[in-house]
């Protein structure tokens, strides 16, 4: 015991922690993804479908490696090359049906495309009159600004007084919830109501683009109305307090600094909400209906758009309709892509420069 | 054009909440007020009632008679906007314009209010703010580069560069150097040196050897207890505020030996 008691604090082993760890060669993903591969091939020679190939092929992958990884790396590592495998995987799944379908599209489309395609409407004058796509592509043109007119001022507007004036008070919250409900309401009835409406104020059987547009400002109101608001509160309330203190009314103060802050994601948001609805088919076969000829005059008579004419197209469907619904889906799409980019590019050029 | 603010019995709420109590104090026209004293007690609540900033939070009000030029700011017939055109004030964070460049920076307050001005009118303004604001010899040869790009101290000058540029009778200063190093604050507090001879100044500090330096009278606000609302402990001439305190607890928390 006294020895115990006299003897120098017992100086403690430092133990040694190995900062290096166990780790599968770099190439490691590369060999057991190529040997899943092979496999899936292998399957796919001998008979197997493509799906089940596939899906063989990635279960192999991402239960081989993980268990490898554990042999190896230990539990983190081998968690780690599971949840890797997973993400890919998703992403993958997320992404096959969208590249399958814009191929499908350009391959079936693309040829279909030359000048008279979209110089030429349905409508012949004489037999040998090659047909095109010309009357749709104005109708979902006029149809959707028609749309974007409607929809633009209101939605900011709504979204203006939602962020700027309403803060959470009654009606603020009511809008919203109303804003909520809108989204989610099916295009087909969005048509019903501009059927309806117009029917009230022209009579039966009225049909014009600008019913189609105030179908679609329908969807596209709250749409725009959720992307502004975003917008709105991502502007720091320091550069509302500064233009306040130095004695500027508040209209001003939204008109001058707020709007101009978030304009680049406003516009963004409109770009989006417009790309959403010119592919709208269902409102428009009711209100907008559906001809042969050019109609450049939105608030009277039928006009076509290019999923109209689509529909109808497949409908038909005989071969020379059909090359012309794929070559309209190809127009449409292309269409869409534009609008994308020239988004893309404004809201690039009037987001705030920050040197 | 430098004026004096008058304060009787202002007491602050937000909503029913009580933030400042019983507040009297003469600010005196071309001096710099200081007011000191811990956080969470009131004081830049205090500062931005004096120019109706404080009613843009929902539910913010003020009781009380503030007075500058004869006019009750609380007036019921008083324009808020009218009130801060000639009240003008600088913020803790510096907050230039992102979407404005260095010159519209300067003539924000300007066109915001005034619309067109003529193009030698505007030139004229831009450098003279900016020289008030001893930033002319930094930016004068970027003035149409965005005002994001200049370093934090920097951006602090232009904000009041774009604060004197509408020429206010009184500036107020919520906290103007706390996010800044200390040669940008030097560069502030001697620009406040100069700037009081045209203007009235009070600075919200949290740096009492900043209140000592820059201000000619200081205001010590402080909580009665916490939760309880904030309140004037002492305001008097920054020498004697710093010297012989009337109050203890204004020595104490002068000297360190606070709570």
């Amino acid at each position: 015991m006294t020895t115990t008691l006299l003897a120098a604090p017992e100086e403690k082993e430092r133990v040694h922690v190995p900062l290096v760890r166990p780790r599968l060669p770099r190439l490691a993903p590369a060999v057991v993804g190529g040997t899943a591969t092979a496999l899936a091939l292998l399957l796919l020679v001998l008979g197997t479908g493509l799906v089940t190939a596939a899906a063989t092929g990635a279960l192999v992958h991402l239960l081989v490696l993980p268990l490898w990884a554990l042999a190896v790396e230990g539990r983190r590592g081998a968690t780690d090359r599971m949840m890797t495998g997973l993400v890919w995987a998703t992403f993958t799944i997320a992404v096959v049906p969208l590249v399958s379908l814009l191929w499908r599209v350009v391959s079936e489309g693309a040829g279909r495309i030359d000048g008279t395609f979209l110089s030429y409407s349905f409508f012949r004058t004489q037999i040998e009159q090659p047909v095109g796509i010309y009357h749709a592509i104005i109708g979902t043109l006029l149809v959707t600004l028609g749309a974007a007119a409607i929809s633009v001022p209101v939605g900011v507007m709504a979204a203006i007084y939602l962020v700027e004036y309403g803060k959470g008070n009654k009606l603020a919250k009511a809008i919203t919830f109303l804003v909520d409900v809108m989204t989610g309401i099916p295009s087909i009835v969005a048509g019903l109501f501009a059927f309806a409406l117009f029917t009230l104020i022209f009579g039966p059987a009225h049909v014009s683009g600008f019913g189609g547009s105030v179908a679609l400002s329908l969807l596209m109101v709250p749409i725009v109305v959720r992307a502004t608001e975003e917008m709105l509160r991502l502007v720091p309330d320091d550069l509302r307090e500064a233009s306040y203190a130095l004695g500027t009314p508040k209209w001003r103060t939204i008109v001058k600094i707020v709007l101009p802050t978030a304009l680049g994601g406003i516009l963004t948001g409109i770009t989006l909400a417009t790309a959403r609805v010119i592919g709208e088919t269902a409102p428009l076969l009711l209100i907008a209906g559906a001809t042969d000829r050019t109609n450049m005059n939105l608030f009277d008579g039928a006009m076509t758009t290019l999923p109209v004419l689509i529909y109808g197209q497949n409908l038909r469907g005989d071969a020379p309709a059909e090359a012309i619904a794929w070559g309209a889906a190809f127009v449409l799409i292309v269409i869409v892509m534009v609008l994308n980019l020239v988004a893309r590019i404004v809201g690039r050029v009037l987001a705030p420069p920050t040197r | 054009m430098a004026k004096s603010i008058d304060i009787s019995d202002v007491d602050i709420y937000y909503g029913d909440f009580l933030a400042v109590q019983g507040v009297n104090m003469t600010i005196r026209a071309g001096a710099v007020t200081a007011f000191i004293g811990p956080s969470g007690c009131g004081k830049s609540t205090f500062l931005r009632s004096l120019n109706r900033m404080h009613e843009v939070i929902p539910g913010a009000r003020v009781e009380g008679k503030i007075v500058v030029d004869g006019q009750d700011l609380y007036d019921p017939g008083v324009d808020p906007v009218a009130v801060r055109r000639q009240i003008g004030m600088v913020f803790q964070r510096p907050n230039p314009f992102p979407t404005m460049s260095i010159y519209d920076n300067v003539l924000a307050g300007l066109k915001l209010n005034a619309g067109k001005l003529r193009k030698s009118e505007a030139d004229d303004v831009v450098e003279r703010s900016l020289r008030g604001a001893n930033l002319w010899n930094e930016v004068k040869d970027r003035l149409g580069k965005p005002g994001m790009g200049l370093s934090g101290g920097q951006q602090q000058r232009l904000c009041i560069a774009r604060a004197i540029a509408v020429e206010p009778q009184v500036l107020l200063m919520d906290e103007p150097c706390s996010a800044l190093d200390p040669i940008s604050t030097s560069a502030i507090e001697d620009l406040i040196h100069e700037l009081k001879d045209d203007y009235t100044i009070v600075i919200v500090t949290h740096n009492m050897q900043q209140a000592a330096r820059v201000s000619d009278d200081t205001g010590f606000f402080n909580l009665k207890a916490t939760g309880q609302p904030g309140h004037l402990v002492e305001f008097n001439p920054t020498k004697k505020m710093f010297a012989n305190p009337d109050d203890p607890a204004t020595e104490a928390y002068i000297s360190g030996r606070f709570g």
